[in-house]
């Protein structure tokens, strides 16, 4: 699945077909498998393609979020008080799988207002712009739908 | 269709380079590092998402188009993770984020 | 319209700039760097559509990957140091 990704991305990139460029190109596919390989980075079935349909809902709900708070870091920078209120929340995470956590981490840290600022297993320290947003993360809605995600 | 092409571009390229430059202000006005990262990380997701898709509406359905979405897709990857990796390493060297502590202990649902 | 797109970005540019003087600590100057490097992809971007030249794509990714790479590189840097400062500053408080 990857190796095929890795061709196409090759083939629209040079947009050559000459017999030694297509060579390089096989060749350094084969390179990026055998590393990733290495990488254990098949252990974790992410690259699994029945979950692709909810990744694709899961990242129009976080496009829809993303709009939502950057409207709101906006109207906090341009008013003339900057009425800020820095939070620092601290919870606990329904996830245990790491790449579940890494996805929750990167998507609090991808919305504007918040900022994942450690992971100690499941405990995440979050810093919010305002009071608003960390209770906002502590609702955990975030959570809850990143954990549906993988969940058969 | 140009016309239509046209209006929805300008409309993206707009936003876009509003909220590029609101972000410039708020990584100047903001009093402290976590506070700055809030505002930097504004251009970061909304402003280069409206740049790039104005321009790819601009390009229609192409390689350029492509190459945009690849770009795109590449900085809303790694941006959150170099935000994280810078924050994380602030935190280490002990610079406080001046704040009001809001920790729940076990009742979280 | 894109001269418009270019001049918000190069005006956000010298902002992220001047923070990166201004900045009291290495974080913040590392910070309006980084901003630095996403706004002169998006830049790229736009010159490669304002000249008609879509090789300048390509170099728009080729940055973004450097400046990732380049300031993880950086940050793991200024880490590695922190954590020898703290380390000799709590030997010589016990010796």
């Amino acid at each position: 699945m990857l190796a095929v990704l890795l061709g196409v991305a090759w083939l629209l990139w040079s947009g050559f077909f000459k017999p030694l460029l297509l060579a390089l190109g096989a060749f350094s596919c084969v390179l990026v498998l055998i590393v990733s390989y290495r990488m254990h980075l098949f252990d974790t079935d992410f690259f699994a393609l029945r979950l692709m349909s909810r990744l694709i809902r899961y990242w129009a709900w976080l496009a829809r979020e993303v709009v939502r708070s950057s409207m709101e870091v906006t109207r906090v920078v341009l008013s003339r008080r900057l009425p800020i209120s820095p939070t620092v929340a601290e919870f606990d995470a329904h996830c245990e799988h790491p790449v579940d956590r890494a996805i929750l981490g990167n998507s609090i840290t991808l919305t504007p207002g918040t900022l994942t600022l450690s992971i100690d297993g499941q405990r995440f320290v979050v810093h919010a712009l305002t009071e608003k947003g960390a209770r906002d993360i502590m609702d955990g809605e975030m959570d809850r739908r990143v954990s549906q995600l993988r969940s058969r | 269709m140009g016309m239509f092409q046209d209006i929805v571009s300008w409309i993206l390229l707009t936003g876009g380079g509003f909220f590029v430059l609101v972000g410039g202000i708020g990584v100047l006005r903001m009093p402290n590092l976590y506070t700055r990262m809030h505002a930097a990380s504004v251009t970061d997701t909304m402003g280069a998402a409206l740049v790039l898709g104005g321009i790819m509406v601009q390009a229609g359905p192409s390689l350029a188009a492509i190459k945009l979405a690849a770009i795109l897709l590449f900085l809303l990857i790694t941006s959150p993770t170099s935000s994280y990796a810078l924050a994380h390493s602030a935190l280490l060297a002990g610079i406080q984020p001046d704040a009001g502590r809001a920790a729940d202990p076990e009742d979280h649902p | 319209m894109y001269y418009a797109v270019a001049a918000a970005t190069l005006v956000t540019m010298a902002l992220a700039l001047i923070r990166a003087l201004r900045g009291p600590t290495v974080y913040d100057r590392v910070l309006s760097v980084n901003m630095f490097g996403t706004k002169t992809v998006l830049l790229l971007s736009v010159i490669a559509f304002l000249g008609g030249r879509p090789d300048f794509l390509d170099l728009a990714l080729a940055y973004a990957l450097i400046n990732f790479i380049g300031v993880l590189a950086v940050l793991e840097f200024f880490k590695s140091r922190a954590a020898r400062r703290s380390a000799e500053r709590s030997r010589g408080e016990a010796g």
